[in-house]
């Protein structure tokens, strides 16, 4: 029996890391073909299959005016509203969790638990009804096809997630512990920073990938919100996609806007291994 | 000088959990509040640390309004029930952190905190992380943050009630070492508990609460021997002491078809229907004795708890030896009168084997 499920076990997981992995292993084989090696024929191993060139991926770097796509700048502009917005929405998003598992708010009929709901309530609406309220609010205060109107928009869409991580997780971490920090000398304030924050580093970790992740794969409101001054990765690697589908170079783009995922994935791995809180309480 | 609370209530919800209780507390003297769960213990230390501020009521401390100095600079230092202690830090420095906090010199914060670490037998264990220590030992921490702080309040809720049997017995006898040579003569230390032996063994002066009342103030002495009421009687022993409605006429005691000869401190009372109360361990096995019915028995330890039954009366009888006994087998026990209480039907104390009425 343990040995069918070790069997098995070990079966699944072969199973779906090649499931995962192959497509990206196409992908790199891909980025290095040419017109030819990808029509002609299935190819799978450069230099036997197919003579491996770099054009697809030089393409990404030349400017249009030399034939290139240049996902440079997209690149960076990505790069610089992902990381805006997520550190933004975190900053706003863990005061706001704090307060909402620490005080309790009555406003009317309101309570805690409601404007808990009515954060995450932001999330629950298909982006496409917020479409249209955003296109017209941001050529109202002119930041459209701006970086900073596309910031704006992500932290309406970011905060939520941070709100809604932090807030479970300050639940986690006993109302007894701020109190001790209180009963040890420490203003509410330094009670937040020197011993609630420390100890909420897990949590921080987790709400700050989720942030970076659902901010950098965006590509309706980056599609929706910028034309032609501001564009963002994902926008850009789709419009690569003309009446020649150029397979080496879209191949190669994916890749690259992937990969800093897969970076903040194995940096972020190890630390939510490590922390618990478990020496706080029994 | 004293910390001096006047009829503080609190009621944040349909129950009170603190109703009109005063205390005066003097410095360099020991109180233990005892009380069940959901007494208000928690709430009252909480209300004296600052953490909660009373709806009515007021707190005064060296003659300053208590209640206007927020807590952290209230000077208190307080232990949890929980081992509350700072995860990320390590154990030198979770004790250190309240020194720092009040920017004591460097050499007067390692000088007190090795002190502390002394006091609770933790030398050694400087750099450890909290998360590696065992509960005893996250306690022994909290508590020398505690002591570290040299506070001038220091309060203790429940400290031992999460640890396990034996380590609580160690660590109650550390304790009473610990407040009499760790704590300088200006210190008010309150200590709750639900453990009648614990307050016992602290032997300071105890507050019996209830439902957020004062049932009682006194010497533990005092409320061991002459508890007020039934019901002071009944958080005041464990097992709670047992209560057997009966009546007295000029000749014997009545209760269940039991007579009893009258005990001589029971021999001036007026022959009524009293509650009579006596303590588990005052019912001993008897060969002569009257018929119960067993309906629970319990080891602990080297005791055995048999829980009896006759007509309406329940009771809980203490054997000082293991015993195993079956359910709904008949013992013979015998009570000792000369250890009866009797209550009034108003629960309120009548007579007690020490001397005590209540009025």
């Amino acid at each position: 029996m343990s040995k069918l499920y070790t069997f098995l076990k070990y079966f699944f997981i072969t199973f779906w890391t090649v499931f995962v992995v192959a497509p990206f292993l196409w992908a790199v084989s891909t980025s290095f073909k040419d017109f030819q090696s990808v029509n002609s024929k299935v190819t799978y191993i450069p230099w036997l299959d197919f003579e491996p060139t770099l054009e697809g991926w030089r393409v990404l770097i030349k400017s249009p005016a030399k034939g290139g796509v240049d996902i440079v700048e997209p690149y960076f502009n990505s790069i610089f509203v992902t990381c805006t917005a997520s550190l933004i929405s975190i900053v706003l998003g863990t005061l706001a969790a704090y307060a909402l598992s620490r005080f309790t708010f009555k406003a009317g009929f309101v309570r805690n638990n409601d404007i808990t709901f009515f954060f995450i309530s932001q999330r629950i609406m298909p982006p496409i009804v917020l479409s249209i309220p955003f296109f017209i609010f941001l050529s109202t205060i002119g930041l459209l096809d701006s970086l900073l109107g596309l910031v704006v928009v992500y932290i309406v869409l970011l905060m939520p997630i941070a709100v809604w991580i932090m807030v479970d997780f300050f639940n986690r971490v006993p109302k007894e512990l701020d109190e001790t920090a209180l009963i040890d000398g420490c203003n509410p304030y330094q009670a937040f920073y020197k011993v609630v924050l420390p100890n909420s580093i897990p949590g921080l970790i987790v709400a700050g990938m989720f942030c970076i992740i659902f901010g950098w794969i965006d590509f309706f409101f980056a599609f929706i919100l910028t034309f032609t001054e501001v564009q963002l990765l994902p926008v850009k690697v789709v419009a690569l996609n003309s009446s020649i589908t150029p397979w080496w170079s879209l191949s190669a783009s994916a890749l690259v806007s992937v990969a800093p995922l897969i970076i903040v994935a194995f940096i972020v791995e190890r630390y939510l291994s490590k922390g618990n809180l478990s020496g706080a309480l029994k | 000088m004293n910390l001096i609370g006047e009829k503080i209530s609190y009621k944040p919800d349909e129950q009170f959990h603190l109703n009109d209780v005063s205390f005066n507390f003097k410095k360099g003297n020991l109180y233990t509040i005892l009380g069940r769960t959901l007494s208000g213990k928690t709430t009252l230390l909480k209300t004296i640390a600052g953490l909660l501020n009373p709806d009515q009521g007021s707190i005064s401390f060296e003659e300053k309004d208590f209640i206007k100095i927020p807590v952290w600079e209230r000077n208190v230092a307080m232990v949890y029930q929980q081992f509350i202690n700072y995860p990320h830090l390590n154990v030198y420095q979770n004790i250190t952190f309240p020194l720092e906090q009040r920017k004591l010199s460097p050499e007067q914060i390692k000088k007190d905190v090795d002190e502390a670490l002394k006091t609770v037998g933790l030398v050694g264990f400087e750099n450890r992380k909290i998360q590696e220590l065992s509960g005893g030992q996250q306690q022994r921490v909290a508590l020398a943050r505690s002591l570290a702080k040299k506070a001038k309040i220091l309060l203790l809720d429940e400290p031992l009630v999460n640890l396990d049997y034996k380590l609580r017995e160690q660590l109650r006898e550390e304790f009473k070492r610990i407040f009499s040579e760790g704590l300088s003569q200006d210190t008010i230390l309150i200590y709750s508990t639900t453990d009648p032996q614990e307050v016992m063994e602290l032997n300071g002066e105890v507050i019996v609460l209830d439902e957020g009342k004062v049932l009682q103030k006194g010497p533990a002495k005092e409320i061991f021997e002459n508890p007020s009421n039934l019901k002071v009687a009944e958080i005041s022993n464990d097992p709670p002491m047992n209560v057997l409605k009966g009546s007295k006429n000029s000749k014997n005691l009545n209760f269940e078809n039991i007579s009893l000869e009258i005990p001589n401190h029971f021999k001036n009372l007026e022959d009524r229907d009293y509650n009579f109360g006596i303590r588990a361990s005052e019912i001993k096995l008897d060969e002569n004795g009257e018929e119960f019915e067993i309906e629970l028995a319990e080891i602990s330890g080297s005791e055995t708890l048999l829980h009896l039954k006759r007509g309406n009366s329940k009771i809980i009888a203490l054997i000082e030896e293991v015993m195993n006994f079956k359910i709904h087998e008949k013992v013979k026990i015998n009570f000792n009168a000369n250890k009866f209480y009797a209550f009034g039907e108003d629960e309120k104390l009548v007579s007690s084997p020490y001397g005590g009425t209540n009025g």
